[in-house]
């Protein structure tokens, strides 16, 4: 089945998708850590099997905070999620927590709160100059090739295949978030940088082939149409795309069976991130040219 | 051929050395080279206090800070530490308002309020002159700051004088300037004569001299009203050196031992079961050339892992991500030359033929996918905070590296094998999948 003849059937399928991770992200919304609102994070460990955790909860009332969050967090392990915590009070819930049964805090995290804003705001300014320098990046790639698609193209085509490969983690991440309460922390940003990479990588190794083409193309004088130089071009690299797909997804599988129990969200949300990488390079990011070759010949 | 041989033979045994670097440096448990690891892996304590620099000048900034970051330091090696670091950092232009933080490491150190005890016992030490401005009928009081502060003390010692109103013998604080204190303190006193040159500490006056002399010889005495044990403190730590800007606990973190060695365990064994799975998918599938490929592989995980111990790079759980995509990004070179190679085999090329033109014709995907990742590698090592950056660092060598190892390792090793003329074997050996080409 030729993928750039039927790209229609692909772009709604993918949109399906893509619509339903951002509903998702909408819907359940993306809780954020402490890493970015603020906040101290206290992680204990009960030897001898952790209490109810509505039972945690009333022991540490007696320390004077705003909300608290029990959470479970593993075999024996629970997270406590509070304001920022002075020294202080910090020992005070420890004390309280540890009046009647063994307790070892495995970890403690607090952030001020501008720090945690901080940390947002140079995520995202970093996201935006990456965005940026791809796009310039790729037009000088393809400068060369600017018939029928103009290169700076390619680079938006990729920039669009970007920010589908990281909503559909994000929105997979909403989902598994809402129902067993984990949050948004700086390791999932790392799982989305490196996605980012991953993708963009994906999407450069088709465009190539494309560009290839065209040049063999003017040379030979060869005059196919751009749907049947990118549907060549896709079923090319499709054994190649999946392959290395493969390769990555059973490296990351083999992290989320065996690897510690904190990068276990790492491993997963970088296997559906690579999953849709994999698929919106072959289905959506060539395609995607072919409508903007038709709107630019017409001019 | 020869050549390529030589090579081959050359490269395998620099990987061979490297991997013996790695290996003993790492059942050396007193080698300088074994993997330092982050506090999020080894457990230990990070503390990030806030620098308030509203008191000082922009143009000693700069030195007020690396000033403060010698004052923990020592106060931190009193601590017993193993490696502690200490170290400055300046919120970048971008996040808006600029911020001078201080982050404080402490390897193995699992007791945070301890720690932020014993760092909290640094005194702030001051030196303002009193102004008073009268407006209409009320006179206020303020105080403006001379320069002179808790960086230029060289010691503090105890001494009991006789105070007016504290009896005959009052505790009081000897302290001692270095040379360019004392330089400052005779400037700021002969040019004052009169005015109350006001002692700070930890931000509160607790002594309000006035200036009736210049005083050269760097020496001045505070005498607030201490009680004998808290002039004993103060001299205490003020030995320990005073902090010449104030300072305030902005987050605080700590990993303790167990969590931080569950992880590396995990993680080195998902990552050799991983490899292992890796490798044996590419021989299987690509046949002779994935075997080729995983020897490559192994020689460049092998030497990402030399180059890890020797800058040496801070290992942390975002460092290791960093190691693991550009590990794919390796495998995903050898993969499009495999592809490519596969190709022109099938438009009946010879074998070593159909190698060469392979490397030539995956080289422009290679090289276009590897320069934008080590682009956005670099953008966000330059803009990100430390957790990305921890990523970045890894992800950029790693990336270079492919680049490198793609091109030479995976080459020379198969041209030094495959031959000019191969007949059937060649070809299905060549080929890949489950049919023969």
């Amino acid at each position: 089945m030729n993928i750039a003849t039927h790209r229609t059937i692909y772009f709604w399928i993918t949109g399906l998708i893509l619509a339903g991770a951002f509903g998702a992200i909408l819907f359940f919304g993306l809780p954020l850590d402490i890493d970015f609102t603020g906040g101290s994070l206290i992680q204990v460990n009960y030897p001898a099997g952790a209490p109810a955790l509505a039972d945690i909860q009333k022991q540490i009332s007696v320390v004077p905070l705003g909300a608290v969050s029990v959470r479970s967090s593993g075999v024996n392990t629970v997270s406590i999620r509070t304001q920022t915590l002075t020294p202080e009070e910090h020992t005070a819930i420890l004390a309280s927590i540890s009046q009647n049964t063994q307790v070892t805090e495995i970890s403690y995290t607090s952030v001020g709160p501008t720090l945690g804003g901080q940390f947002a705001t140079k995520a995202l300014w970093a996201l935006v100059a990456v965005v940026l320098a791809i796009i310039l990046f790729i037009a000088f790639a393809f400068r060369k090739v600017s018939r029928p698609v103009p290169s700076w193209c390619y680079g938006l085509t990729v920039v669009v295949i970007l920010v589908h490969d990281l909503i559909i983690p994000a929105g997979f991440f909403a989902v598994f978030a809402h129902f067993t309460g984990v949050k948004v922390d700086s390791l999932f940003i790392t799982a989305l940088l490196a996605l980012l990479g991953y993708s963009v990588n994906d999407t450069i190794i088709i465009f190539d082939r494309i560009r290839e083409h065209l040049a063999i193309n003017e040379k030979t004088n060869n005059k196919e149409t751009f749907e049947t130089t990118v549907g060549k071009s896709i079923s090319e690299t499709m054994t190649r795309s999946i392959n290395t797909s493969l390769t990555v997804v059973l490296a990351l599988l083999t992290l989320a069976i065996l690897g510690a129990p904190a990068t276990h969200m790492f491993a997963l949300v970088m296997l559906v991130g690579v999953i849709a990488g994999t698929y919106s390079s072959i289905l959506l990011a060539a395609p995607l040219l072919i409508p903007l070759a038709s709107k630019f010949v017409k001019k | 051929m020869t050549r390529f041989r030589v090579f081959a033979i050359v490269a395998l045994a620099v990987g061979f050395l490297l991997a013996y670097f790695v290996w003993a440096t790492q059942a050396n448990p007193t080698s300088s080279y074994r993997f330092k690891l982050g506090l999020d892996l080894a457990g230990g304590t990070e503390l990030v206090y806030k620098a308030d620099m509203s008191q000082t000048q922009p143009s000693e900034q700069g030195d007020a800070l690396s000033a403060l970051r010698e004052v923990i330091d020592r106060r931190v090696n009193l601590f017993g530490v193993a490696e502690p670091l200490v170290q400055t950092d300046q919120a970048s232009a971008l996040s808006g308002t600029t911020e001078d933080r201080l982050i404080v490491d402490l390897p193995g150190v699992t007791d945070i309020n301890a720690a932020i005890a014993a760092l909290g016992q640094t005194p702030t030490l001051e030196f303002k002159l009193a102004t008073t401005t009268t407006v209409g009928t009320t006179t206020q009081v303020g105080f403006i700051t001379t320069g002179l502060t808790g960086r230029y003390l060289s010691s503090a010692a105890l001494q009991f004088g006789s105070g007016a109103t504290a009896g005959l013998s009052a505790p009081q604080v000897l302290i001692n300037f270095n040379s360019d204190g004392a330089k400052l303190f005779e400037k700021i006193t002969s040019e004052n004569i009169g005015q109350t040159l006001a002692i700070f500490l930890d931000g509160q006056p607790i002594s309000t001299p006035v200036i009736k002399e210049a005083i050269p010889g760097g020496q001045a005495t505070i005498s607030g009203n201490f009680t004998a044990t808290q002039a004993r403190d103060l001299v205490k730590n003020l030995n320990f050196g005073a902090l010449p800007i104030p300072i305030s606990l902005e987050s605080s973190s700590a990993v303790g031992p167990t969590l931080g060695s569950a992880a590396i365990n995990a993680g080195v064994m998902a990552g050799l079961i991983g490899f292992a799975i890796i490798a044996l998918f590419m021989i299987l599938w690509y046949r002779f050339p994935g075997f080729i490929a995983a020897i490559a592989l192994a020689e460049y995980l092998t030497f990402m892992l030399a180059i890890i111990k020797i800058v040496p790079i801070t290992l942390t759980a975002s460092g290791i991500a960093g190691l693991i995509i550009s590990l794919g990004m390796a495998v995903d070179a050898n993969v499009l030359i495999f592809e490519r190679t596969k190709e022109e085999l099938r438009e009946g090329k010879t074998p070593r033929e159909a190698v060469h033109i392979g490397f030539h014709r995956a080289w422009t995907a290679i090289r276009d996918g590897h320069l934008t990742m080590i682009i956005s590698g670099i953008i966000l090592f330059w803009l990100g905070t430390s957790i990305v950056q921890g990523f970045a660092l890894v992800f950029v060598l790693g990336t270079l590296f492919s680049f490198v190892s793609a091109v030479t390792l995976s080459r020379i090793f198969l041209l030094a094998i495959v031959p000019e003329d191969g007949g059937g074997a060649w070809k299905f050996l060549l080929g890949s999948g489950i049919k023969n080409i």
